[in-house]
């Protein structure tokens, strides 16, 4: 709109004849500023971490490193958490769920327990590695040594059939393949326990049954519900650890399963196994 | 290139900054910005004050910013995280404002209602109490440091400072208990972070206010840049009519007198800017249209017997239509065009859709999440057991019941972990999460298929209020 605009200071420098570089000075302390995150940045590269060099970076005046950061977070998130635990390790199993804030932290600091040391075995959902593998699956109502609070913190405190915890839980299944039982007798006692679940094999289911109340009822009870103090399946239900088919099962009666647990009372204190055996509980298997 | 003259040795690069002292000044603009201070400031202080009662499990500060339970409350609405598009809606909501406003006025936000521009009026309309009006002050920064002018410094920064404390202070009221936190600050039992904040937020009210002002708009604001985009030939803008002004001068009575245009080069308009710019120079990226030279101009032309609106709120084509010798057009004609036209469709699109969703948001929310490791269980029975984590917000101011099931006449067994009833009961204002099992028969048709649709239901204990998610169930595939 004007025609003479306020003249505005140019640097000298003219292009192509008219065109001329203007100079709108910067102000001065947009300068200083400048210089002074120089300053800034070298007195950060000296304090913090920074500067490669061939083993490691310079590791700064601060002493400042994001491990140590983590590790203090760490500490503090545990003594945050001491009391809880301390209250979570002094409880009666069965009491657990009725205290909610160490139940709350037993479920979660069980399933990060449960993720570190139980997976591997019995899958990250708790439902064993595969179906008739000889992993339990921790998610249905059928428990090997019982499915209470109190039973389940006794299995994960001592284990199974191992040999570092004398109070392991313990029982053995015999090889009855190997000198007990002959062919005949065996595929006879597999017809009987298929007979059990409503399946039926190749065998003579009635002389199954005779094989069986001689050589399996003492363990597996003569109704074949199985007995929870020996740590012996119940044969009559829709779950079977080592399998259920006429082979599995036969494979099984042969052999002798032998299922070891490690006891977890030398690497988990009180209130992680509580945790770990609360969180198991609320899976959907709970007794 | 070719360099036609070498550069003078004593050209700079870089420049100290002029001072500005703005004067004071009386007008209808003037008094506009004396109004819109005092109601944003008012707002800004008093909100956090007002109360607003939700019953006793929530807060009932009318407007609370709750980041440690994750809660926006804004009189009767409540903002959980999962509605954070509200939040987003009116940011876009501010953003398509800014660019009407821009459209159609130019810089008005930059002149009336930034907190910059509302900021620096207050520090130095108490800068101007201190130490006197803009030659007073002038001599003023003249001077040497002597007693007088430590004294006036010192209480004018302390004048500065309280209100940056209170500026600072009143931001943190914003995001927990106003009363509570007011006797914490005070006797000393605040959060380390409210002293902090406070600090900082008082420290660069104080800074911005009262050292920087100008040069936070011209040089650290990227807004002045951004709206120029908006801005064409019919946005109104402050601006000098030249045509009548020029050519200006002081001798009335000389020679000369009657070439003469109507401005008297009395420098009113130079003296009250607060950027420090001569609006006479034409558009300036400085300026911040606050339309105080206009004021200042139209105080002077009364006193000069000549007609107001030598500086004026025109559009750029007035200029070119007024000086072939038109009227200047009506503000609505420069405003009815279509770039304004749509910002202002877009705004109210948005501004209904939100209220809109506001008013059909369901006050029953639920989520469910099948668990897929492993998709079923079977149990000993040989039933198939599904397992789901079902969410229950519960948005009210008490505790309450919820109850689950997959709708009646259904086959399937429903039952939530840790229960014997089908029931979730979740305390006030917070989400809760259970396990619920679904399970079907043994060889019921749904335990053998690969999958069945089911839909899981939730009502409100005390309402009756239903909500439902849709999800399968996995059998056992056979």
């Amino acid at each position: 709109m004007s025609d003479k605009k306020q003249e505005v200071e140019t640097t000298g420098h003219v292009w192509d004849e008219d065109l001329k570089e203007f100079n709108n000075p910067l102000p001065r302390w947009w300068l200083w500023t400048f210089y002074a995150t120089i300053i800034w940045g070298i007195g950060y590269t000296i304090a913090y971490p920074a500067w490669p060099l061939v083993e490691r970076a310079t590791g700064g005046l601060l002493g400042y490193s994001t491990r140590l950061e983590v590790a203090e977070e760490i500490n503090r998130f545990e003594d945050m958490n001491a009391e809880v635990r301390a209250e979570l390790a002094s409880l009666d199993a069965a009491d657990i769920p009725n205290n909610e804030a160490a139940y709350s932290y037993a479920i979660q600091s069980g399933r990060a327990t449960f993720a570190t040391y139980c997976s591997q075995c019995h899958g990250s959902g708790a439902n064993g590695i595969e179906e008739g593998n000889g992993y339990p699956n921790l998610l249905d109502d059928d428990w090997l040594w019982g499915g209470d609070l109190a039973s389940i913190v006794t299995t994960v405190t001592h284990g199974i059939r191992n040999e570092d915890d004398p109070d392991a839980r313990y029982s053995e299944m015999p090889a009855f393949g190997d000198d007990y039982l002959e062919d005949a007798e065996i595929t006879d006692v597999v017809a009987y326990v298929g007979s059990l679940s409503g399946q039926s094999f190749d065998g003579d289911v009635a002389a199954g049954e005779t094989v069986f109340a001689d050589n399996c009822s003492s363990c597996h009870m003569e109704d074949g519900s199985g007995d929870r103090e020996q740590g012996a399946p119940n044969l009559t239900d829709a779950i079977w650890l080592y399998g259920g088919s006429q082979e599995q099962i036969e494979s099984s009666v042969r052999v002798g399963p032998y299922g070891v647990m490690p006891n977890w009372n030398t690497r988990l204190d009180d209130a992680e196994i509580k945790a770990v055996a609360a969180y198991v509980h609320q899976l959907g298997g709970g007794e | 290139m070719s360099t036609s003259e070498t550069p003078e040795p004593t050209q700079q690069l870089y420049a100290a900054r002029e001072p500005v002292f703005p004067r004071r000044v009386r007008g209808n603009f003037r008094a506009l910005k004396w109004w819109i201070m005092a109601l944003t400031l008012g707002v800004y202080y008093l909100t956090p004050w007002i109360r607003w009662d939700r019953g006793p499990n929530l807060p009932d500060q009318a407007v609370l910013v709750d980041l440690a339970n994750r809660r926006f409350f804004f009189f009767w609405i409540e903002i959980w995280p999962h509605e954070f598009y509200f939040i987003a809606g009116l940011l876009i909501m501010a953003g398509l404002g800014l660019f009407l406003f821009t459209s159609a006025l130019g810089r008005v936000w930059c002149g009336y209602a930034c907190p910059q521009t509302v900021w620096t009026d207050l520090f130095v309309l108490t800068e101007r109490w201190i130490e006197g009006d803009r030659n007073a002050r002038v001599r003023l920064w003249k001077a040497k440091w002597d007693a007088r002018k430590w004294r006036l410094r010192l209480s004018k920064w302390f004048v500065w400072l309280m209100i940056g404390l209170a500026t600072g202070g009143a931001w943190i009221f914003y995001f927990t208990d106003a009363p509570t936190l007011l006797v914490d600050l005070v006797t000393l039992n605040a959060h380390p972070v409210a002293y902090t904040t406070m600090g900082i937020l008082t420290f660069t009210t104080f800074f911005f206010g009262g050292i920087a002002r100008e040069q936070i708009c011209i040089y650290a604001c990227p807004w002045p840049r951004i709206q120029a985009a908006m801005m064409d030939e019919d946005t109104v803008v402050v601006a000098y009519r030249e045509w009548r002004g020029e050519p200006r001068g002081k001798h009335r009575k000389g020679p000369e007198a009657d070439k003469l245009g109507d401005c008297i080069d009395c420098m009113a308009c130079v003296n009250v800017c607060p950027v420090g710019i001569d609006i006479r120079d034409g558009q300036q990226l400085e300026c911040i249209t606050c339309a105080l030279c206009i004021d200042a101009c139209n105080e002077i032309m009364d006193k000069v017997g000549k007609p107001r609106g030598l500086i004026d709120y025109m559009a750029l084509k007035d200029e070119e239509h007024e000086r072939a010798g038109g009227h200047k057009r009506s503000l609505m004609k420069h405003i009815m065009r279509p770039r304004v036209l749509l910002y202002t469709f877009l705004w109210a699109a948005i501004g209904v859709g939100l209220t809109v969703a506001l008013f059909v948001r369901p006050d029953l929310q639920i989520t469910v999440r099948p668990e897929r490791n492993p998709t079923f269980v079977t149990l000993s029975d040989g039933s198939v057991r599904n397992t789901y984590e079902v969410g229950v917000r519960n948005k009210h101011g008490e505790s309450r019941p919820f109850y689950v099931s997959v709708g009646v006449d259904s086959p399937f067994e429903v039952a939530v972990e840790g229960t014997d009833e089908r029931v979730v009961v979740v305390p006030a204002d917070t989400e809760n999460k259970v396990r619920v099992y679904v399970t079907s028969a043994p060889g019921s048709e749904e335990s053998l298929r690969d999958r069945t649709d089911i839909r899981i239901w939730v009502v409100d204990g005390v309402t009756g209020d239903r909500a439902f998610h849709d999800t399968v169930f996995n059998g056992r595939g056979q």
